[in-house]
């Protein structure tokens, strides 16, 4: 402790560049000041771009996104100080990525939605592409619309059991090195290319001459749908209290009842919602579909035998031809397949929302 | 450097929930000063307004004054950021940065504020780290990582690190409650040395630690349970443990309640 | 344990206690079965992709006379067979690199943005609204890439061409529209997006409170809480993170089938149209394949895989590691 004054007292002589402390208060910039720049940097740039003629709007949304971090800097640095300028363009550049990200989901959306609505209507949904040229105005959807649910239909009645039994393996028995590999295993699964998995069934398809069918593409998809459904099963059976468990245990309910009548159960509000996310997620998936089911013009409602079409191949078939008259109904058929999908995505979160004050405790 | 605290009619809410009420009293400079109080009382939450961290919780806001020297921490041209700088904060537990070294923690503060020579910069970490202790327990292993030390060592870690920058004001949030007897005993003779330069203001659980450290104490307490957290009384740490004024505070000293 | 619990518990209601117990053992083992049976059958499926999908990939590279690494080719149907996946593996990696470069930062920033940054009240739609973009199928960002984006590209390419063209990667040499691995990155940076965020995000909320408060207490503004505390205990994170999009990337197949107009030529040139990748390739040159030629696609499929396979495992490994880092250190 001796030592400790001597390099304390003597204060005055090396003393670090002590910032001014005369003052707290500081000048600061308004707090709607952000939003001014904002409103100027877009109608220089917008102006700007306008006056050397540019077309892209995507040229615009830059020009004016630079002039809003270099106007928030600037004026932050002189009227504040360095430090908070470079907080203030921290937070611009949040902003800016995150209209970034905005941007082509509203743009995706938007044309989806306007180009879409041109064809969409009862007949486009009831009627195949029987006889009906790239060119000609006619033609529906309803022959991918059998294909899609009858595909996704199938996949889902293996998965769900499957990733169910496993996810239950995982979090209900799982210790030991076999649980270990299942979990590294179903996470690297996640990560399988939709293409890889059409390419294993396709070498299956090879090695057993098997002809393309629905059931093939169905079983594609699984390989999808497994893990997804493993991940989310496993998280919400985690969330499940084990004084539940205990129990029921205690009650002399062997434990595959309370699994069963007990864990499930518990947990079904959340699993529910995982199966219909992994549903939302494997019916947009085109190629695999490519490679199994092959396309077909025509209805076919038996999934195990003869060529099908789905709405994802169906779009991908339609914008092939690039005829306006394909192009408008590969907009309409993805209008369909993303209501689809955003359907799912909301009932699953709702259902998820409902659920929670239940199990989530 | 060290400066007067003047607080005036202060209170502070989480949300709708109201912690304190009007709570005013002067911090004097040169000086420890405790707050003892049963758990929940607001003590850490009034802590946490002298350097606007209240705030920082979410809904966390804060009504009335507080002075240091004359100017209000609250008044709308103040920047949170410099009155953080000027008023250092110890936490509960030690929180040294995982991934610096021990120079860098210490350095830290420093570096936020202004380009420093090399020199200068090892100048006064080593300044601040013999001020809290510290410097011959760690000179020979600057550059390792913080998160080595052990749990008194981080505290004063903490403590050079927070010194270093040369606050007005040191504020201590229940710095010993997790360490062994022997360190709190380390951070206790620090504390009475850092009153020469600081304004120190200490949270504590433990009674006897209030006695040993501080030149004044405040007493805290709930006026009911739900109702916001109130300043009992603060006096001369000697008269607080030995004749309070109020009965309240005299009956949780002699440990009636709490 | 549990089938032995039934002994233990009181003899409450004597007239169900044979049935219980019996059908508790029974039934515990073939749950037990039934369930471990799952998981294995998961190993096996992982297994038997790669064991088949190399099978075939004998198959065709014994009959390659092309080198399968490094000819420019795909002509499995010629006589003799050529086809080598040097192009596809070239635009895989240049397309996926262009996506991570313009994704991980954004994504980091909106991560940030949303753990750090927006109001209370916004960060929950926020979150929400980027997962949507998660949500939307490939082949519809496929026939909006090549419909709507390639042609607001234009610009940006004639820009990029004037101003970085000496950089040699941004030289323009051929006239034509932007169906280019330029403009593929950039597609699938819009989806990776979310994923690279959200487990960013997850990361950054994990951030204990003390760090952060440690910065803020010694004067730190809000980007220096984020570069002090924030940053280092996110990176492992954001690391992981960005090599799990790399792997969405690379297996992309519709936006790229969609967007490029491929050849078989490798070429730094970024903003020329033409270039291919694996899951592109397969995709385009199925239809026409005979029995051989998809044994072809099938081997190139199997470098996409094991690619995929890798960068997976490899970011599962690091995710696995901090957890059991950060646990100990709690």
């Amino acid at each position: 402790m001796s030592h400790a004054p001597t390099g304390v007292m003597e204060r005055p002589q090396p003393a670090p560049p002590a910032p001014k402390k005369s003052s707290l208060g500081s000048r600061s910039l308004p707090r709607l000041a952000p939003l001014g720049f904002a409103v100027v940097a877009v109608a220089l740039g917008v102006g700007l771009s306008l006056a050397a003629g540019w077309e892209s709007r995507i040229q615009w949304g830059m020009l004016s996104a630079l002039f809003f971090l270099v106007i928030s800097y600037v004026a932050t640095t002189v009227v504040e100080n360095q430090r908070q300028a470079k907080d203030r363009l921290a937070t611009s550049v949040m902003w800016v990525c995150f209209l970034v990200a905005v941007v082509p989901l509203a743009s995706l959306l938007w044309t989806t939605v306007v180009r879409g609505a041109e064809r969409l209507d009862g007949y486009f949904l009831t009627h195949s592409m029987a006889g009906v040229l790239g060119f000609e105005e006619s033609g529906g959807v309803y022959h991918a619309l059998i294909g899609t649910l009858e595909q996704v239909g199938i996949a889902t009645v293996i998965s769900v059991p499957l990733g169910l039994l496993t996810a239950v393996y995982l979090v209900e028995y799982g210790k030991g090195s076999l649980a270990k590999a299942v979990t590294f295993f179903v996470d690297v699964m996640t990560g399988i290319p939709s293409i890889v998995a059409g390419l294993f069934i396709l070498s299956i398809m090879l090695i057993a001459n098997l002809e393309p069918s629905g059931l093939m593409g169905a079983l594609a998809l699984t390989i999808l749908m497994i893990p997804v459904v493993v991940r989310s099963t496993e998280e919400m059976l985690k969330l499940v209290p084990n004084e539940l468990r205990e129990a029921s245990l205690a009650l002399g309910i062997p434990k595959w009842r309370t699994i069963l009548k007990v864990v499930l159960p518990t947990a079904i509000g959340g699993i529910t919602t995982g199966v219909m996310l992994a549903i939302a997620r494997i019916a947009g998936e085109t190629a695999p579909i490519i490679l199994l089911v092959f396309g077909s013009q025509l209805i076919n409602t038996n999934p195990f035998e003869g060529a099908q079409s789905s709405l994802p191949f169906y779009i991908y078939e339609q914008y092939k031809i690039g005829e306006v008259a394909s192009y408008d109904r590969a907009w309409a058929a993805a209008l369909v397949l993303i209501a689809f999908v955003m359907i799912l995505n909301l009932v699953a979160r709702g259902i998820a929302r409902w659920k929670a004050p239940k199990t989530g405790r | 450097m060290a400066k007067r605290i003047d607080i005036s009619g202060l209170t502070a809410y989480y949300g709708s929930h109201k912690a304190i009420e009007d709570i005013s009293m002067t911090v004097e400079p040169r000086s420890v000063t405790a707050f003892i109080g049963p758990s929940g009382c607001g003590k850490s939450t009034f802590l946490r307004t002298l350097n606007r961290m209240h705030e920082v919780t979410p809904g966390g806001r804060v009504e009335g004054k507080v002075l240091l020297d004359d100017e209000n921490l609250y008044a709308s041209n103040v920047d949170p950021v410099t009155v953080r700088r000027t008023v250092g904060m110890v936490f509960q537990r030690p929180n040294p940065f995982p991934t610096m070294s021990i120079f860098d923690n210490v350095a830290a503060g420093l570096r936020l504020n202004g380009s420093y020579r090399k020199s200068e910069l090892n100048d006064i970490v080593e300044k601040s780290l013999r001020g809290a202790n510290l410097w011959n327990e760690v000179k020979d292993r600057l550059n390792k990582p913080g998160s080595g030390l052990s749990g008194g060592q981080q505290q004063r870690l903490c403590i050079a690190r927070a010194i270093a920058v040369e606050p007005d004001v040191l504020l201590m949030d229940e710095p010993c409650s997790a360490l062994d007897p022997i360190s709190t005993l380390a951070i206790e003779d620090l504390i009475g040395e850092l009153k020469e330069r600081f304004t120190i203001v200490i949270v504590t659980h433990n009674m006897q630690q209030a006695a040993r450290v501080s030149d004044r104490t405040a007493f805290f307490n709930l006026a009911a349970v739900g109702k916001p957290g109130r300043l009992i009384e603060i006096d001369e740490t000697e008269r607080i443990f030995s004749n309070p004024s109020v009965q309240a505070t005299e009956d949780y000293i002699s440990g009636r309640f709490g | 344990m549990a089938s032995t619990t039934p002994t233990d518990t009181p003899p409450a209601p004597p007239v169900d206690r044979p049935t219980p117990r019996s059908t508790g053992r029974m039934g515990d083992k073939v749950f037990l079965g039934l369930s471990r049976g799952s998981g294995i059958l998961l190993l096996v499926i992982m297994a038997s992709i790669a064991v088949f999908l190399t099978y075939r990939s004998v198959i065709a590279i014994s009959k390659n006379e092309g080198n399968f690494l490094t000819t420019f080719d795909w002509n499995p149907a010629g006589d003799p067979p050529v086809f080598g996946i040097a192009v596809l593996l070239f635009g895989t990696v240049v397309s996926s690199i262009i996506a991570m470069v313009i994704a991980v930062p954004i994504a980091v920033g909106i991560a940030l943005f949303i753990s750090h940054y927006a109001p209370r009240k916004l960060a929950a739609p926020i979150a929400y609204v980027v997962d949507l973009l998660a949500a939307v199928p490939s082949i519809v960002y496929g026939i909006w890439g090549a419909l709507v984006l390639v042609p607001h590209l234009e610009g940006l390419n004639l820009w990029l061409d004037e101003y970085l063209g000496w950089t040699y990667i941004f030289e323009k040499t051929e006239v034509g529209i932007a169906r280019s691995l330029f403009t593929v990155g950039i597609l699938l940076a819009i989806m990776i997006l979310p994923i690279v965020t959200s487990v960013s995000r997850e990361v950054f909320l994990q951030v204990p409170k003390m760090n952060e408060e440690a910065a803020l207490a010694l004067g730190a503004t809000r980007w220096e809480v984020i570069r002090l505390s924030v940053l280092p205990f996110g990176r492992s994170g954001i690391i992981s993170a960005s090599m799990l999009g790399l792997g969405r990337a690379l297996g992309e197949t519709m936006a790229v089938a969609t967007v490029l107009s491929p050849n078989f030529l490798i070429s730094l040139h970024v903003l020329n149209p033409g270039g291919g990748t694996f899951a592109q390739n397969i995709a385009a040159k199925f239809g026409e394949a005979d029995a051989f030629g998809r044994d072809a696609l099938i081997a190139s499929g199997l470098v996409l895989f094991v690619l995929t396979l890798l960068v997976n495992g490899a970011a599962r490994l690091i995710i696995a590691r901090r957890k059991e880092y950060s646990g100990a250190n709690a």
